[in-house]
């Protein structure tokens, strides 16, 4: 037993460190340092500087332009650049759909989106949830129906994160009504600047726009955007959610965030007093920290282990959005009544104007309300438990 | 013991229930929230008109002599409504300063016109640096002739923009959290040297940063006693903390109420999501949650009225710490068994999150009456 990173890991982490401070550019790591909006150009600049160095697509496999790092390697990458501030890569193309392009796409489906989506020259969506089916994906209803080389696309996607920036999307459709639910279901790749289709916002509780509807109405998609075979679309969106296996934790980015809670908690008063003085803050500080100590050793068990990591990587999500959900509830609680002003300007990179409270304060409950959402997506916090007990509790 | 509500109570109560209902959906609120005022004149009109603003005031003022359970009562309906009007900072903060500790005179002046809806009120307590504590003043008041002269920074002043007149504590002596040297002053929000930034806040309400140059007021606008007026703050405050609970146990019913709702006819895998045991029980847990907080308001809207100041605080602070706990778990928890819906906008659930959210930092949060109720033992 040796709970030590390797000297060569040691010294992959000094150099992923030593590039991104060099690399990220100062305005983008000011605004996810400070909770500012990000827009399109942020994501896409960063990913670049990325692609640029041969470090945009870690889980890639080399011979598509990954670099087959070790998964614990890839961790390093990811916390590293979590706690610079680093804007998260966008998952949709490089973490989602790829792997299934390699994995099932086709000759030409793998010559022609792979290297744009290296590049980011597409940003994709991910079209899994509808109203009618979110927990329950595999009532998906949006139809896929075969017309000589196309299929015509009917129906709704919704919650699809950036859709408002997105040109591609991956999207589950049912192609058969007749067959069992799993069965009916097909993996099929959608051009968004197709006549019929219509992105609307969805506003959430901080205000903000980072979720979308999109309509399909009587969309002709070439039959080549099939992935794989008809009818096989669940396993490959199976395949998918095995596939993400370091990330979902955030240990960096809650790293980060810990640390700016205590700096911030160092200059909030409390009686006169420093509220990091305070026993009764500390402490609640104190036990969220231990959770991300225990979280990330989790997380290295399961990055070693040499089995594939299944059903345990729930535990991952669960953990990791509990605890970045309680790091952003007591950073609000730290601003003290300073969590009222509510401001959406303030967000926006390039406002100047007359502040209102400490700077740090400003974005706390939205930011709070807005991280509710992370024990919803990627598979409800409940469902992760559904699937701890059923596959490996056995209950 | 008696929890039964009389007559007129229940007839207040019910009226209000159904203006609101009538009046007050969730599409009338935002176009209201999205006005320049942020509340509504028409609406303020009708409350007059409904006797809500003069319930808790002597009828020697204007008003109708009721209790502070009256003031629960409009509360908790108002909580149910998620009503963005300014009742809290002028009728129950401003209001119970003047009625607690003005003389004749200005009770005379102000209440009657704040019962009439003719005037609007704002409590100016907080600072950039005092946090929860009432104590914490640097705002300064300096002696001028027979008059003061006001230099200061007042923070997230609720309803500050829209105030006829400001309730400002201030510093007549002593230094920054000293208990003794705080006096309180009646300001007319147009005086000049009042400087007002408005803004929303995240609930839907409006507050204001509000800054005193060289603000002249008068001897006649001295509340209350000269550097003895924390007492009477800590009082108001309670009775604030109280009618704050009773708002607070509104919206976690609506709240609860909503998520049952919900429970009821989101389907997913071929069945209503409330048909699953993990989620039937945080229900339950919600429900009680709201229960505890109920009774916990209750007894502080009566026990604010304690003559003695222990027994007052302690059962405010016990109130205060359970809405803002129970709260938070109905919140989150209503969140999360909306699945996406609940993070959108569009739904009223999450404004009651967020009203509930903010209620536990407005006149101190859990950590605060946790260490107050300890030391009022
Ligand atoms: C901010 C945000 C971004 C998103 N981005 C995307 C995206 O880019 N692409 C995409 O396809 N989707 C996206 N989603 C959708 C997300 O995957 C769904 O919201 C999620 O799967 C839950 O589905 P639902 O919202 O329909 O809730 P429901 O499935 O209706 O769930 C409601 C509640 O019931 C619980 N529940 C449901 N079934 C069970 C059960 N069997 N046992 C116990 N509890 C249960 C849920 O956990 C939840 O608490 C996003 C969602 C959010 C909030
Ligand atoms: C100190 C003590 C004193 C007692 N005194 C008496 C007495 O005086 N007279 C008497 O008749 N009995 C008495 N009991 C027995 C008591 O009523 C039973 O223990 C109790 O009803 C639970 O039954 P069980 O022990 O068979 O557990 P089980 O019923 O087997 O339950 C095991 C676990 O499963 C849970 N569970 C069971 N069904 C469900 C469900 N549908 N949904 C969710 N969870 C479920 C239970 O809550 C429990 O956590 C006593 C027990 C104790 C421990």
């Amino acid at each position: 037993m040796d709970l030590n990173y390797t000297k060569e890991e040691q010294a992959f982490r000094e150099d992923v460190r030593s590039f991104v401070h060099e690399n990220l550019p100062k305005d983008i790591g000011e605004k996810v340092l400070h909770h500012k909006r990000l827009v399109k150009d942020d994501w896409v600049r960063w990913q670049k500087i990325l692609y640029k160095k041969g470090w945009v697509a870690p889980n890639w496999p080399k011979e598509y332009g990954g670099c087959a790092w070790t998964p614990i390697q890839q961790h390093i990458f990811d916390e590293e650049c979590g706690y610079a501030g680093a804007p998260r890569v966008m998952p949709f193309g490089l973490v989602m759909v790829a792997p299934v392009i390699q994995n099932f796409g086709s000759k030409w489906q793998k010559e022609y989106y792979l290297p744009r989506i290296l590049s980011s020259e597409d940003w994709w969506a991910q079209g899994y949830s509808e109203p009618g089916s979110g927990s329950d994906l595999a009532s998906v209803k949006t139809k896929a129906v075969r017309q000589g080389d196309h299929y015509i696309v009917d129906g709704q996607k919704t919650w699809t994160t950036l859709g408002q920036y997105a040109n591609m999307i991956f999207c589950l459709v049912r192609t058969d009504t007749t067959v069992k639910k799993q069965e009916g279901i097909s993996f099929l790749l959608i051009d968004m600047t197709l006549p019929g289709v219509t992105v609307r916002p969805i506003i959430t509780l901080d205000e903000e726009h980072e979720v979308n509807e999109v309509f399909f109405d009587n969309v002709k998609v070439p039959a080549q955007n099939m992935v794989g075979e008809e009818g096989k679309g669940w396993t490959y969106a199976k395949f998918l959610l095995g596939h993400e296996r370091t990330g979902i934790a955030r240990v960096g980015e809650s790293k980060r965030e810990l640390e700016q809670l205590k700096a911030i908690a160092a200059k909030e008063l409390r009686n006169g007093k420093p509220l990091m003085q305070d026993p009764r803050f500390r402490d609640r500080i104190t036990a969220v920290e231990v959770e991300l100590m225990a979280l990330e050793i989790t997380l290295l068990r399961v990055l070693s282990s040499r089995t594939k990591p299944g059903p345990e990587a729930s535990i991952l999500k669960i953990k990791g959005t509990d605890i970045q959900q309680a790091l952003t509830e007591l950073t609000m609680e730290a601003v003290g009544p300073y969590a009222l002003p509510f401001r959406p300007e303030v967000r926006d990179g390039n406002w100047k104007g007359e502040s209102v409270g400490p700077e740090y304060a400003a974005a706390a409950a939205a930011v709070y309300f807005n991280y509710r959402k992370t024990s919803i997506y990627g598979g409800s916090n409940e469902i992760q438990r559904n699937i701890i007990s059923q596959m490996v509790l056995g209950l | 013991m008696d929890f039964i509500y009389s007559d007129e109570q229940q007839q207040l109560r019910d009226s209000l229930q159904k203006y609101i209902a009538k009046e007050y959906g969730f599409e009338a609120r935002k176009a209201i929230i999205a006005s320049k005022q942020g509340f509504s004149d028409k609406v303020w009109a009708q409350f007059a008109e409904m006797g809500l603003l003069g319930v808790a005031f002597d009828e020697a003022h204007g008003g109708f002599g009721g209790s502070s359970v009256d003031t629960m009562l409009v509360m908790t309906e108002l909580g149910r409504g998620m009503v963005v009007e300014p009742y809290f900072s002028t009728v129950v903060v401003g209001g119970s300063l003047i009625d607690l500790g003005g003389s004749e005179a200005q009770k005379q002046a102000i209440l009657s016109e704040v019962v009439q809806g003719k005037l609007l009120l704002a409590a100016a307590l907080g600072e950039p640096k005092s946090r929860y504590e009432l104590n914490c003043v640097e705002t300064a008041a300096k002696r001028d002739g027979a008059g003061y002269v006001l230099n200061g920074h007042k923070a997230v002043v609720l309803h500050g923009e829209s105030a006829d007149k400001l309730v400002v504590s201030a510093r007549t002596a002593g230094g920054a959290r000293d208990a003794k040297g705080i006096s309180l002053f009646l300001v007319d929000r147009k005086s000049a040297g009042v400087a007002v930034q408005g803004y929303r806040t995240i609930d839907g309400m409006r507050a204001a940063e509000i800054k005193f140059a060289n603000v002249k007021v008068g001897a006649d606008g001295v509340l209350g006693e000269v550097d003895a007026a924390l007492p009477l703050l800590e009082r108001a405050a309670d009775f604030a903390v109280s009618a704050l609970c009773a708002e607070a146990v509104g919206a976690m019913e609506a709240l609860n109420a909503a998520t049952y709702e919900y429970l009821k006819t989101r389907q997913q895998f071929g069945r209503p999501i409330g048909s699953f045991q993990a989620l039937q029980h945080r229900a339950v847990d919600m429900m009680i949650h709201c229960e505890q907080s109920r009774s916990l308001a209750l007894l502080a809207s009566v026990k604010v009225q304690s003559e003695d100041p222990n027994e007052r605080k302690r059962t405010v602070s016990a109130a205060k710490i359970q809405i803002g706990r129970s709260g938070r778990h109905i919140s989150e928890e209503a969140i999360q068994l909306h699945g996406g819906m609940g993070v959108s906008n569009e739904l009223a659930a999450g404004h009651y999150a967020k009203r509930l959210t903010m209620i536990n930092a407005t006149l101190g949060d859990v950590d605060h009456h946790s260490e107050r109720f300890a030391s009022a033992a």
